[in-house]
């Protein structure tokens, strides 16, 4: 779950890491009368859940309590890689001397938080990491011994040469360290971490990602999820506990496993058509998942049939038959919908599929060409 | 010959008294699993299914000489269940549970290389080995015996690769689920290698999604130590970059870990990759024979030095 930059620094700032004083605002007049208060230039930054909100103009610089209020009038209600900007953060501007960058990620090969740092931050960060991998340090970090007061002076030295700026992101490294833990981050990251003209070392920017799987035992955390910042069919496919991700395609897919939902997607590709959707129901389906799974489907208007591929392993093939009738009756979709249940209980699947005249087909490719067909968008042809 | 199971192992299943565990546990018996016993805290004392249950892993052990466990307890006791098991003693600990944070898994792997355990998942379907025994939840009625050797990241993607193969009539040595999360406990190289110096295995079907450089790291291994006929498939080539799909483990960030560069680099080292999972007998059976062409010799034993893993980077400069 990502949580927005003024939610994040709260945190730093709890946990000691130095970042400019600041307030979220929804409105132009908040801003002003935010930028009234700090007294001073200020920026204005919106809050949206992408990356590269400087670059498209999302993040600006006021001189005065005027100029902030024109800034948010620019920037409030703005689209950022689709997103419609409703928050923006006003903070203290800084006079940046230096931008670096640090940040903490799960890394699946060496298993441990990998910590990276660079002199060289900024919005320009992947291009470094592309074009000049030298000039960023990595560490991984051993997880149950924790990072060491030797291995932060390190990461701070090829920062900075200043002794006392050193010391200042030493600390910072190792308080935020101690966040990612305490987070449950799967991504804790700041840029830039800036130095001033008082040689004051700073966190400009905080970026927060705490791991899905952890949020049960962050209550605190998983309260600041902001709701107005997601897609309504992830979170129906959320609260449903289903993993959604919204396409322009026209067949609407429910598949059970990751995995298979992919493959299925890439065959309606194939065959020459485009998913409308991923749709994951998971393992161990109880029957309202599939009800759920059909409602948030039938919510998007560009599908023309519905592709339902379970293949049962812990998800029984009966349990599924019953949800897509309780769906059916319920939900009476207007659009084709095709079946294709193999695995544990498929003959008891088969059985209720069969007194419902619902029909099905055997094989993963036979069930892709017939929801393609009956959407409407002629015989599947194979693409290469 | 099997990988990692067969008809002499012992197994218990943890969390048998849960919806999942009882059914599941009376599928592996029904399959033919020796399952001599379930594990839930103050269930001790009571049968499912006639499987007697304990009410911890050593008591388990102790009384039935138990070599292998199968965990299906909730993602929030999983990890403990995982610990549980390794200091009981099993060698071979298979985790069925979707949903464990990763960084509990990150001290967990740690602990379980230390203990020199194996650990199979987090949220992975198990694996089976046809006509001998089935660890978790692969449904039974899609194997077949034979000498095709499956390893995959995913679940469900996992039985339609076997069904096909099943279907074609070429029967499996082993299928393994390895899991799709970040950190799980055995990766493609470790099953690529066990499936090398198996003797009742002649090729080797191995199934990857986009996310991580899992498979271009088999892909190294492959070249230098894999002999056998080996053919794939990659799931995810039209997922959007930067969306999320599912798996914890199905992420593509900044371009890499992308099906076309996994693809890219599996063809390099000659392995075919399938368009789809339907077209993986056909793919392998071409495999084999250009393999037999070639004279290739089919089972030379890995070296066991050979494989031997980098040394832990953690603490140090990369």
């Amino acid at each position: 779950m990502k949580i927005h930059e003024y939610q994040a620094k709260e945190i730093f700032a709890k946990a000691g890491i130095p970042v400019p004083a600041g307030e979220v605002a929804t409105t132009p007049a908040e801003v002003a009368a935010i930028a009234q208060k700090i007294g001073k230039a200020v920026m204005v930054k919106a809050q949206v859940h992408v990356g590269g909100r400087g670059k498209a103009g999302g993040v600006r610089y006021a001189e005065n309590v005027e100029a902030a209020k024109v800034v948010a009038q620019a920037i409030l209600g703005m689209e950022i890689k689709g997103l419609e900007v409703k928050k923006v953060l006003v903070t203290t501007a800084e006079d940046i001397l230096s931008e670096a960058y640090v940040g903490i990620i799960l890394d699946r090969v060496t298993k441990c938080p990998v910590i990276m740092v660079s002199a060289a931050g900024g919005m320009e960060i992947e291009d470094v990491a592309k074009k000049t991998p030298d000039k960023i340090m990595k560490l991984a970090v051993d997880p149950v011994l924790g990072l060491r007061d030797y291995q932060a002076r390190d990461l701070a030295s090829f920062l900075f040469k200043d002794v006392s700026q050193i010391r200042q992101a030493s600390t910072i490294i190792k308080k935020l360290y101690d966040l990612y833990w305490q987070t449950d981050a799967s991504l804790i990251e700041i840029n830039p971490l800036i130095t001033n003209p008082d040689a004051k070392v700073i966190a400009l920017d905080a970026k927060l990602v705490i791991d899905d799987n952890a949020l049960d035992r962050q209550p605190a955390l998983a309260a600041m999820r902001d709701l107005d910042a997601e897609d309504p069919g992830e979170i129906m496919a959320r609260e449903g506990g289903l993993s959604f991700v919204k396409l322009e395609g026209q067949i609407g897919c429910i598949v059970n496993g990751a995995g298979l939902a992919m493959a299925t997607m890439d065959l309606v590709k194939r065959y020459g058509a485009e998913p409308a959707n991923f749709l994951d129901i998971g393992g161990s389906s109880n029957p309202q998942k599939v009800v759920t799974a059909m409602r948030i489907i039938l919510r998007d208007k560009n599908v023309k049939a519905i592709l339902i591929n379970i293949f049962g392993g812990i998800t029984r093939c009966d349990d599924v038959a019953n949800g897509l009738i309780t769906a059916i009756s319920e939900l009476k979709p207007a659009v084709p919908i095709v079946v294709r249940l193999t695995g544990t209980n498929e003959a008891a699947a088969k059985k209720i599929l069969k007194a419902a005249n619902l029909p099905a087909e055997d094989t993963l490719d036979a069930v892709v060409k017939k929801a393609i067909s009956l959407a409407g968008l002629g015989e599947a042809e194979e693409k290469k | 010959m099997s990988v990692f199971i067969n008809k002499k192992t012992k197994v218990i299943v943890q969390g048998i008294t849960g919806r999942d565990g009882s059914f599941h546990a009376e599928q592996m018996k029904h399959y033919g699993t020796n399952v001599v016993g379930g594990v839930t805290p103050g269930k001790g004392g009571s049968k499912i299914a006639g499987i007697p249950v304990f009410n911890t892993v050593a008591d388990a052990v102790k009384k039935t000489g138990a070599n292998c466990s199968v965990i299906y307890v909730p993602p929030s006791f999983a990890v403990d269940a995982i610990y549980e098991a390794i200091d009981a003693g099993i060698p071979l600990v298979v985790c069925i549970t979707e949903g464990i944070p990763a960084n509990d898994m990150m001290k967990a792997y740690l602990y379980v290389k230390q203990k020199g355990a194996r650990l199979i998942g987090p949220n992975c379907p198990g694996l089976i080995s046809p006509g001998e025994s089935k660890v978790g939840i692969m449904p039974g009625s899609i194997v077949k015996k034979g000498n095709i050797g499956v390893v995959s990241r995913s679940g469900t993607l996992t039985y339609e690769a076997i069904w096909a193969l099943t279907c074609a009539n070429m029967g499996q040595s082993t299928c393994i689920g390895i899991g799709g999360d970040q950190i799980i406990g055995t990766n493609f190289i470790d099953c690529l290698e066990a499936f090398q110096n198996d003797s009742a295995t002649k090729a080797i079907v191995m199934i990857g999604e986009i996310g991580g450089s899992d498979e271009e790291m088999a892909a190294q291994f492959i070249k230098k130590h894999v002999t056998k006929p080996v053919v794939s498939f990659i799931a995810g080539q039209t997922a959007p970059p930067g969306k999320r799909m599912g798996h914890a483990g199905a992420i593509i960030s900044g371009g890499s870990g992308s099906a076309p560069e996994k693809i890219a680099a599996l063809n390099a080292v000659g392995v075919p990759v399938a368009g789809s999972p339907t077209e993986l007998p056909a793919l392998i059976k071409a495999q084999i024979a250009k393999f037999a062409a070639k004279g290739k010799k089919g089972a030379k034993p890995v070296k066991k030095a050979a494989v031997k893993k980098p040394a832990k980077k953690a603490g140090k400069k990369k």
